[in-house]
């Protein structure tokens, strides 16, 4: 695999980690673990994307770097085999 | 894939109910040229889309629209707070309210429920920003209307907010429209289906349409 997908995808692990705690602390607000789990992927998260976004340019429009042209509309989409 | 994010693209504060406005209003949610229509329908278009710049537009543009069905949705609910039922009676609400109760539902003005009808995705992409285009000036006209039947400034800034939206988009599909125009043979744009066609557009722009050969 190459070096973005692999880091595309633990950025996706750690965000489906998240996403899944933040279902489980919807219904289980005081969860000391979870808390604990959830603060814990939240800084592998940050780490991982703000490296993906470094090297590959933004997950989210607003992390685009500025510093020449709007690359935000290149290509691949997240559809498109050469992506995934 | 999507986040939500806990606030309104534009502040929704209404100090007083109209649950008759409300009636109206509710087409900009799941009508004909609403904001349910207009998301689902650049949701859709945006794949088969060749540029960057397209795909893009579409996805963003795609997703305020989901912000401006969430802003209709808060202006519902502030219209239908605290209704009294002398006042769902008196004010013909109460053909909704027998369905709905104040819950927000996706339908017409007219009470016809929302349907993936009110747009197409056709796979080509003059075609499909022509309809964009159309689209966001129907939903401008609805803002009009809208705006010719309250004068509660309360319910109008978020709506000149939303009609404004309708007319920077347009603004935005218009050059989007002549992007794909400037990548097609001048001649004859409509020879080839640049999401379809093998060497259509591009380059050699030449046309590769079977038919039209």
């Amino acid at each position: 695999m190459s070096q973005r997908g692999e880091l595309l995808q633990k950025v996706q692990q750690y965000d489906f980690m998240l996403y899944e705690l933040q279902l489980y602390l919807n219904s289980h607000p005081w969860c000391k673990s979870a808390l604990e789990t959830y603060k814990k992927y939240k800084k592998m998260s940050d780490d991982a994307k703000k490296q993906y976004t470094e090297k590959f340019g933004a997950l989210r429009a607003e992390d685009t770097n500025t510093e020449s042209s709007w690359n935000w509309i290149d290509s691949p989409w997240p559809w498109e085999r050469e992506a995934n | 894939m999507w986040v939500y994010e806990k606030k309104l693209q534009f502040p929704v504060n209404i100090k007083n109910p109209d649950p008759k406005l409300a009636k109206v209003i509710i087409s900009q949610l799941g009508g004909p040229d609403g904001e349910l229509a207009a998301s689902m329908r650049y949701m859709h278009q945006r794949y088969v889309m060749k540029q960057g710049k397209i795909k893009g537009m579409l996805t963003d543009i795609a997703t305020e629209e989901l912000a401006h069905l969430e802003m209709i949705s808060a202006i519902l609910y502030q219209l239908t707070c605290n209704l009294t039922p002398e006042e769902i009676k008196a004010s013909g609400f109460d053909t909704y309210f027998v369905d709905h109760t104040t819950g927000i539902y996706p339908q017409a003005a007219s009470g016809m429920p929302f349907t993936a009808t009110y747009f197409q995705s056709k796979g080509d992409p003059i075609t499909d920003l022509t309809e964009d285009l159309a689209a966001e000036q129907k939903a401008r006209t609805t803002y009009d209307n809208i705006l010719r039947l309250t004068n509660d400034p309360d319910v109008r800034e978020p709506i000149k907010f939303l009609r404004q939206r309708e007319i920077v988009h347009f603004q935005r599909f218009g050059e989007m429209l002549r992007t794909v125009q400037d990548d097609l043979d001048a001649k004859n744009f409509y020879c080839c289906n640049p999401s379809f066609d093998k060497n259509c557009g591009g380059k050699n722009k030449r046309p590769r349409n079977p038919y039209m050969r």
